[in-house]
């Protein structure tokens, strides 16, 4: 089944311990899929997958090419791939970086956002460069909801910043505040189906 | 709405790429081709898909340009260089088998995994039996391939993923360099030929013992990969090797029954049935 909602997230510089603290309060029957693009080296492994594992309940893998989106589970870009929403499944592509990030927050949130319209639920975490607002934006533009971790509290606030700036009316939470808020935001579609 | 609109926008302007071009990218993933157009339009100064499909129209040059945007996969030497320590461990052995070993490198683009493989076959003692056919949708990325030229400033980190990659000579054994770029060494290309192959309307040409297609189909459709491993599947010769890339499955496809993993982890199968 497709599910109704999607989150994207972004993270940079601080993100792993950002996107485990934020996984950390989700149901284990969250309802939506998430998908993460978290800046990292090109030649790196497994290393994340394994590391948020042990971290959240819901299943985490890196992504495959045309993946189904399936709820409750946390598809990762795969390093050196841009991740893309594709109606009910994901794609990739190996076109040029943005920003200097494949993969890319901007371009997964894009491909959200063109397909799940105000279905998206954007979230940028910290970061130290400017990935992600862009993208935050046309979530925005599509009617989407858009989330950026307060920069005070952002291990790096230039990616928080930037977003702000882009899409100044994002709520801006706490990590220990996003979890509760998703669970909140994804369930309620359930109810009104 | 506004995302239904240009979902029909991106549809029209594909038809009319197909009907006066006859370049069919009509079952291309959409996501990615929503992306490329974009950046099209923007480089042209345009602010919807429509305008840039009547500039496409008009201006053949234009055709041209969004013509590269949509068919040139950027790759590099090396790209992955597990993949060719595997290839080197799991593939060769099985190519020595073989009197006469023949290679379809589809989608070759700019020729740097095409010109990657055949240093690792020289290496291996299997080039000269070798010929590689190195196909690709697009002319000028074949003329570009053929003349094997590379800009110095990317040598470093190839040569890195050559060494990685179990490289067994000096990587400058392959090239000689002439002010900003480097020539690559007419030897490589020796057993290959280059040429035009469209996998989406194309027909299979041979029989292969290996298929290389990596990162070629995550720009399709299901529909469309399906369709293209069809023509993968009935150009491979039985225990021949189809080797995708690092994140492209066999078990996303129709046909998967039809292979049996030889290295799962870097996605290389074997035709078993």
């Amino acid at each position: 089944m497709t599910p109704k909602k999607i989150v994207v997230i972004g993270s940079s510089w601080g993100g792993l311990s950002a996107l485990s603290e934020l996984l950390l309060p989700l149901r284990d029957d969250f309802p939506a899929a998430i998908v993460v693009a978290q800046h990292r080296h090109a030649d790196s492994s497994l290393g994340l997958e394994r590391f948020l594992k042990r971290h959240t309940s819901l299943a985490v893998r890196e992504a495959d090419d045309k993946d189904p989106l399936e709820p409750g589970t946390v598809f990762l870009a795969p390093a050196d791939y841009h991740l893309l929403v594709e109606d009910d499944h994901l794609a990739l592509s190996v076109d040029g970086p943005e920003m200097f990030s494949r993969p890319s927050a901007d371009v997964l949130f894009e491909s959200a956002a063109a397909t799940y319209r105000e279905r998206v639920i954007g979230v940028v975490l910290t970061g130290a460069n400017e990935d992600g607002a862009r993208g935050l934006r046309s979530i925005r533009a599509a009617g989407g909801t858009t989330i950026v971790q307060d920069p005070a509290t952002a291990e790096r606030s230039e990616m928080p910043d930037a977003a702000l700036v882009a899409c100044p009316s994002s709520l801006v939470l706490n990590l220990g505040e996003m979890g509760p808020l998703l669970n909140e935001l994804c369930q309620a579609v359930r109810v009104t189906k | 709405m506004h995302g239904d609109l240009e979902d029909l926008e991106i549809e029209l302007l594909l038809e009319a790429i197909y009907r006066h071009y006859g370049f069919d990218f009509r079952s291309y993933a959409r996501s990615s081709i929503r992306r490329r157009m974009w950046k099209r339009a923007h480089a042209e100064g345009l602010t919807t898909i429509s305008a840039l499909t009547e500039r496409v129209l008009h201006e053949p040059a234009c055709m041209e340009r969004l013509m590269k945007d949509l068919s040139v996969n950027v790759t590099s030497m090396f790209r992955d260089p597990s993949f060719y320590l595997s290839f080197r461990k799991n593939i060769c052995p099985i190519l020595r088998t073989y009197p006469f070993v023949r290679i379809w490198n589809a989608g070759c683009s700019t020729g740097e995994e095409t010109y990657s493989l055949a240093i690792i076959l020289k290496e291996e003692g299997l080039y000269d039996r070798t010929r590689i056919y190195a196909t690709d949708i697009n002319q000028n990325v074949l003329d570009q391939a053929r003349a094997g030229v590379v800009p110095l400033s990317k040598m470093r980190g190839y040569t890195d993923n050559y060494l990685r990659s179990g490289g067994t000579a000096e990587f400058s054994e392959y090239y000689v360099a002439r002010e900003d770029r480097v020539l690559l060494s007419r030897s490589l290309s020796e057993n290959v030929v280059f040429a035009q192959h469209n996998l989406v309307s194309d027909r299979s040409f041979n029989e292969f013992n290996v298929i290389i297609c990596r990162n070629v189909m995550i720009y399709f459709s299901k529909d469309l990969q399906d369709n293209v491993h069809e023509l993968l599947y009935n150009s491979l010769v039985m225990f021949g090797v189809l080797a995708l890339g690092r994140r492209e499955s066999i078990r996303m496809a129709r046909l998967a029954d039809r292979y049996k993993p030889l290295d799962d982890r870097e996605r290389m199968y074997r035709r078993i049935a």
